[in-house]
């Protein structure tokens, strides 16, 4: 819904909110189901049920629990028989500077005394962290602080030991510290976000005395997105693509009329200088895993020439799909998601025509577009935006842009064959299929929450709920990761499988569309029927749920061999197979004979 | 502003933020003729109507209010 998209109206979602959420709930968007705990030190209605909107937006239904009125440390280190039936799946802590109970009170005080109020302060926090996460080792999402409006000693409140901005900004530095060093915990920065929005606005002492609101009331909604982006982000939910505009967009003016040597880009000028900037920003995103793509009304050789140009920062090697045609943009969006094998739903697109704007967002209601009116405005509006919101870093993330690549050349060489089997095995295929070894633990889980489409139970995982399976014997794991002569696709399989006697139930089975067509999941289903036969299981019970995006593996367990056991109206159906007479399928990939380096 | 027009604006207002239709107000509606006017909607209702009428309560006033009336002598004198 384009008004719970970044920049949204916080002044009309606080007043329409009930009709909002009824019209969400209507709409017939099937979401994951998430239990979200939180615990405030003021009132949190109006943050809970801005969230509520945003996560209902985002594919997510919240169930809520909130803690008393500023009880959260009460809940957490003495806890609460309410909390503890509600097992929350994420815990949100909604603190601020209001909660400070050590603040520096006089000039007096020599630093050893701030610092062990500092320390004291920082402590009574580590305390909820320790018990939430020995409790219900679940993923935390903890406000930093916010600085306050008010200073006696002006500056001198920034840097000074006795001052409150001093004391804050040092506790803001060992929050950060402590989520560096814990995975599954997670920093709401209101710090930058009370900056951006300015302290005037944000603060509003009148709304404490009268309703214990920790902020004013319209940025309410600006800490739940806030809040709404890293929990979508913990789930897989971020955009994938940033799909982008040339003209006006990352250069200033019209390739085709002023030609290369015309365009507005470099140093020089200003507005030269603003695209570079641009152009710059938009690169750091390629180094976070986030793939980039050029949709452009130009002639190809125009569109090509322009990202040569010396001053670009984007060369054509930076973009994993260049559609540069006269076609309807929403056609090109559409090619370039098949191309890459993702839903045109994962991309954000950016132009500086507000009319292809609103095409894309008439054809695809659910991608974010930015338009943009400035290079600055552009910038911001992707910060704010949150569609690429990190909460974790996997090497797989670093080197994404190469395999998507790769993927071209193979395309390419597949088209120099006749007989496919010929092809795959052209590609010289070295599969790893192993346990699920700590270090691949992360990656496993960002695979499991973001796989849509090749996923046959979509069931999630947080990270500690998958540590817990991991390191459970009634588990068989499968991690597959695939290599050829074109590069290493990293892990792209995962599989998991219930003991339960002599039958195995397939809890989750998905693969990354990266590698469809190549037999990995024949390469999987050998090394998991081997592994049933060393633990005496005879026959192998699969299941699929289906969902709007999973249906290409609706067959999966049909094309196996499976026999079919039931099939329910809603489309989900079940299946077994007799492994005592299983012969192997893949003949193509060569399984565990080349190391894989595990760094 | 007279009474009329600030009681049009104000049922949209309350409409909006109870997301129903049918409610009417007069001068002598109270927390208590709407089913969901608990303390935390109070606390919207204030908002939104601060906002519609570009003015700000006073804190007592935000506390005081017995019903709808008073809301609207408020408004009439400093709303826009």
């Amino acid at each position: 819904m384009k008004e719970l998209i970044y920049p949204f109206d916080s002044k009309f979602i606080l007043r329409k909110r009930r009709a909002i959420k009824k019209q969400l709930l209507a709409d017939g968007t099937a979401r994951i189901k998430k239990k979200i705990a939180v615990l405030g030190g003021s009132t949190t209605d109006d943050i809970v049920s801005a969230l509520e909107l945003f996560l209902l937006n985002f594919g997510i239904e919240p169930e809520f629990y909130q803690s008393e009125y500023n009880k959260f440390y009460e809940d957490a280190v003495f806890g609460s028989p309410e909390l503890d039936n509600f097992a929350p799946d994420i815990i949100y802590i909604h603190t601020t500077s209001r909660n400070l109970t050590m603040l520096p009170e006089s000039p007096a005080e020599t630093p050893e005394q701030i610092q062990e109020r500092l320390n004291n302060q920082y402590e009574y926090f580590q305390t909820i962290w320790t018990s939430l996460i020995e409790k219900f080792s679940c993923p935390i999402i903890q406000n930093n602080f916010e600085l306050p409006l008010f200073r006696h000693t002006g500056n001198y409140d920034g840097w000074g030991y006795s001052g409150t901005g001093a004391f804050i900004n040092r506790l803001n530095v060992m929050f950060s510290d402590y989520a560096r060093r814990n995975n599954g915990f997670y920093i709401n920065d209101i710090n930058y976000l009370s900056s951006a929005v300015g302290l005037t606005k944000w603060h509003d002492a009148e709304a404490w005395f009268l309703y214990k609101y920790a902020m004013r009331a319209e940025v309410m909604p600006d800490v739940a997105y806030s809040v709404a982006c890293i929990i979508k982000s913990v789930y897989g939910r971020n955009q994938k693509v940033i799909d982008l505009d040339l003209d006006n967009t990352l250069w200033g003016g019209v390739i085709g009329d002023d030609g290369v040597e015309g365009i507005d880009l470099g140093v020089e000028t200003a507005v030269g200088q603003s695209f570079v900037e641009f152009q710059t920003f938009i690169k750091k995103y390629k180094n976070y895993g986030v793939l980039l793509a050029v949709c452009s009304k130009n002639a190809e050789e125009n569109a090509l020439a322009g990202l040569n140009h010396p001053s670009s920062v984007l060369k054509p090697d930076d973009f994993v799909s260049i559609k540069a045609n006269w076609n309807s943009k929403d056609l090109n969006i559409e090619e370039s998601a098949s191309e890459i094998g993702l839903l045109a739903d994962s991309f954000v697109f950016v132009d500086d025509n507000p009319a292809e704007c609103a095409i894309i967002e008439a054809q695809f209601p659910n991608v974010p577009t930015v338009n943009l009116t400035s290079v600055s405005d552009a910038m911001y509006k992707l910060s704010r935006g949150g569609f690429f919101e990190v909460t974790s870093i996997s090497k797989d993330d670093l080197n994404r842009s190469e395999m998507y690549s790769a993927n071209a050349k193979r395309n390419a060489q597949q088209k120099s064959f006749s007989n496919y089997q010929d092809y795959l095995l052209s590609l010289d295929m070295n599969a790893s299929i192993t346990d699920f070894l700590p270090v691949y633990l992360q990656r496993i889980t960002q695979l499991t929450n973001k796989s849509n489409q090749f996923n046959v139970t979509t069931k999630r995982y947080s990270e500690s709920e998958m540590k817990t399976v991991a390191e459970s014997p009634y588990h068989i794991r499968l991690c597959g990761q695939l290599a050829d002569k074109f590069g290493d696709n990293g892990v792209v399989s995962v599989v998991i499988g219930r003991c339960d006697d002599k039958t195995l139930h397939v809890d989750l089975w998905l693969m990354s569309c990266r590698v469809l067509k190549r037999d990995m999941e024949l390469a999987m289903l050998d090394e998991l029927v081997r592994q049933c036969r060393e633990r005496g299981i005879e026959k192998i019970i699969g299941y699929y749920y289906k969902t709007p995006k999973n249906n290409m593996v609706a067959e999966l367990f049909a094309s196996f061999g499976f026999e079919n056991i039931s099939r329910s109206e809603n489309g989900d159906s079940v299946w077994c197979l007799d492994i005592t007479s299983y012969a192997e399928k893949n003949h193509v990939i060569k399984v565990n004979e080349k190391e894989f380096s595990h760094e | 502003m007279n009474k009329n027009e600030i009681i049009k604006r104000l049922t949209d207002v309350f409409r909006d933020i109870f997301d129903d239709d049918s409610i009417i107000i007069t001068e002598k509606t109270t927390a208590n003729d709407i089913d969901d006017w608990d303390s935390i909607e109070h606390i919207n209702l204030i908002g939104a109507v601060e906002e519609e009428f570009g003015m700000r309560f006073k804190m007592r006033e935000v506390s005081g209010m017995k019903n709808v009336g008073e809301m609207i002598n408020i408004i009439a004198e400093r709303g826009n």
